[in-house]
């Protein structure tokens, strides 16, 4: 393992604060630790004694040189940002819990989490699959464009903020905000939302099996069809859950829709 | 963006000291500019009080170190005159030190006369509260001020990046709740309503040291506690009476809670244990005392929760 840093530092608490460029980028000269254990098409890496950077660039080179589709992740110790941006497909499952960030602008990987994940995880990803066996934090599959993003326990306030795709499930409760601006895509949310749901939402739908605190701006109830049961069975066989009895469908209320109207100096252009 | 983190024992004592600032240190980068810990240890009759004489030292200022020995004695003897039979008074800087006496009179009066002192700040006041805060991240407080040994029953500690006033010592956090016997708050967030809290606060006569919008959390609530409601109830109220975004800790001498706004828009992680209740606003920080694998939730918008030691 190179070092990375110039004093000694634990780099499970400082998130890896070695050197620093003159960009502010983290370790600029890290190079992958090449310290997993490789068997074939699967390889098993040990976080505890590496640094954020040294832990992504070891599973980059594990998944993009050494051929390898099968991951396991042993002590992340809570870290941030740790497998972001992998764009291929594999699977990986991670023994522990992570911090904030993790998984943010993967397209294709299955990964499955034994832990809890902190703000913001699997934000912006673009397909593949995230379970979440604990609880998450807030801005969970914020501005989500494909994929299903699974979690088994309470997630906390904005889930699928900005979502554009893609399908957020939710074992226990969600907070205050949850599918705010939500432009497509759909939340299986199985225990009670908070206060403002659907706030400003586009189009997509929030399913909702507990009670809603209130709904937010323009979030407006639908009436469940055929279509979207079966959409929910599949989704809880896929993953193993119980289904709760019964779902309320929550949609759009289109009156924020304004796309074809003018604004006043576009119509006297136009007349 | 600021740190803010918190830790209570459910049996007796503990190296709190040294549990906060491990907590604090895997928060750095949160924010370097300062650190503070509210700490409690073990309660006697004896006041302790945490003052400052001075920020560190400027280069350039000849008359610094004079100028502090005579506050210090102008101090000590003010307290003296005020009706204190003063125990001891011991520093771990020039500029810093902690006093225990024996009173029995009103707090006000006595951190009043204190303050009137050039330069003097009274940062905490009360029979176990001791704060300390300081520049430099926690490694560096808690060296200076030799925390590791600090035993106690709980604590609060706050990482910060200054945003709203100065780097300064009276800008880092945690505030004690002026005159108020023991009660300290941090905060992340900011308040849109401080400048209304702070006039209706003055108009029944507290003082404000800082510019900063947190120190208004711990008069507000110390003063709702004095018109009789107690802690949770002040806190429940709080989140209908000040605006913006928020999450604060508040410890009194034997209570710790916590308060999030109704945006949810601060971060905090709570773990529950059978030993301790520890939050913080990254799990990291919680694990860097509990170093195995557990069970953490973020609490919702509009919670509020209190723990007894």
């Amino acid at each position: 393992m190179e070092p990375v840093t110039d004093a000694p530092v634990d780099p499970a608490t400082t998130g890896g604060s070695g050197r620093y460029d003159v960009r502010g980028l983290a370790e600029p000269d890290a190079t992958a630790p090449k310290t997993a254990v490789i068997s074939g098409d699967s390889a098993e890496l040990d976080a505890a004694e590496l640094s954020t950077r040294q832990i992504n660039l070891e599973l980059r080179r594990l998944l993009s040189t050494e051929g390898v589709t099968d991951v396991t992740l042993l002590n992340p110790r809570a870290r941030h940002s740790i497998a972001v941006g992998l764009l291929l497909r594999c699977r990986l499952r991670i023994e522990g819990s992570l911090g904030y960030f993790a998984f943010g602008l993967i397209d294709g990987p299955e990964v499955h989490l034994t832990g809890r994940v902190g703000w913001s995880a699997a934000e912006n990803m673009m397909s593949g699959v995230v379970v979440v066996d604990k609880n998450a934090g807030s801005l969970t599959g914020a501005a989500l464009r494909g994929g299903d993003v699974v979690v088994r326990g309470h997630v906390g306030a904005r889930t699928g903020i900005d979502q554009k795709g893609g399908t957020i499930i939710v074992g226990g409760n969600a907070g205050s905000m949850t599918g705010f601006m939500m432009q497509r895509g759909r939340q299986i949310i199985c225990g009670d939302v908070g206060p403002g749901m659907g706030d400003s939402m586009y189009d997509g739908a929030i399913y909702v099996a507990g009670k809603v605190a209130s709904l937010g701006v323009d979030c407006v109830e639908a009436e469940m069809t055929p279509d979207d049961d079966e959409l929910i069975d599949r989704k809880f066989r896929i993953y193993g859950m119980e289904r709760p009895g019964s779902f309320r469908k929550f949609v759009c209320g289109r009156k924020l829709w304004n796309y074809d109207s003018l604004e006043p100096n576009e119509r006297k252009l136009v007349l | 963006m600021c740190g803010i983190a918190g830790v209570i024992y459910k049996q007796g004592t503990s190296r709190v000291g040294r549990d906060m600032a491990l907590m604090l240190q895997a928060m750095k980068h949160r924010g370097p500019d300062s650190t503070g810990y509210a700490l409690y240890g073990e309660s006697t009759d004896l006041l302790v009080m945490r003052f400052k004489l001075a920020d560190p030292h400027q280069a350039g200022d000849f008359s610094y170190t004079e100028r502090l020995a005579r506050s210090r004695r102008e101090v000590e003897s003010r307290l003296a005159k005020i009706g204190a039979t003063v125990d001891r008074v011991e520093g771990e800087s020039e500029y810093a030190y902690r006093a225990t006496f024996r009173y029995d009179g009103e707090l006000k009066p006595l951190a009043d006369y204190v303050e009137d002192v050039a330069g003097v700040e009274v940062l905490s006041l009360g029979h176990s509260l001791e704060i300390v805060k300081d520049l430099g991240d926690a490694e560096t407080v808690s060296r200076q001020y030799r925390l590791d040994s600090f035993g106690g029953t709980h604590a609060i500690g706050h990482v910060r990046m200054a945003t709203e006033s100065d780097v300064d010592i009276a800008g880092a956090h945690p505030y004690w709740a002026y005159p108020f016997s023991d009660v300290a708050v941090v905060h992340n967030g900011q308040l849109t309503n401080y400048h209304q809290w702070r006039r209706r606060l003055e108009r029944l006569g507290h003082r404000f040291q800082s510019e900063c919008d947190s120190e208004i959390i711990a008069v507000y609530l110390a003063q709702r506690m004095a018109d009789g409601l107690p802690l949770e109830a002040a806190m429940k109220q709080s989140l209908e009476e000040l605006d913006g975004v928020f999450t604060y800790l508040v410890v009194t001498e034997d209570a710790l809670g916590m308060a999030k706004d109704e945006m949810a828009a601060k971060p905090l992680v709570l773990y529950e244990g059978e030993d301790m209740v520890a939050m913080a606003s990254e799990e990291g920080s919680i694990r860097a005392v509990v170093d195995r694998e557990i069970d953490t939730y973020d609490p919702y918008e509009g919670e509020v929760m209190v723990w007894s030691r």
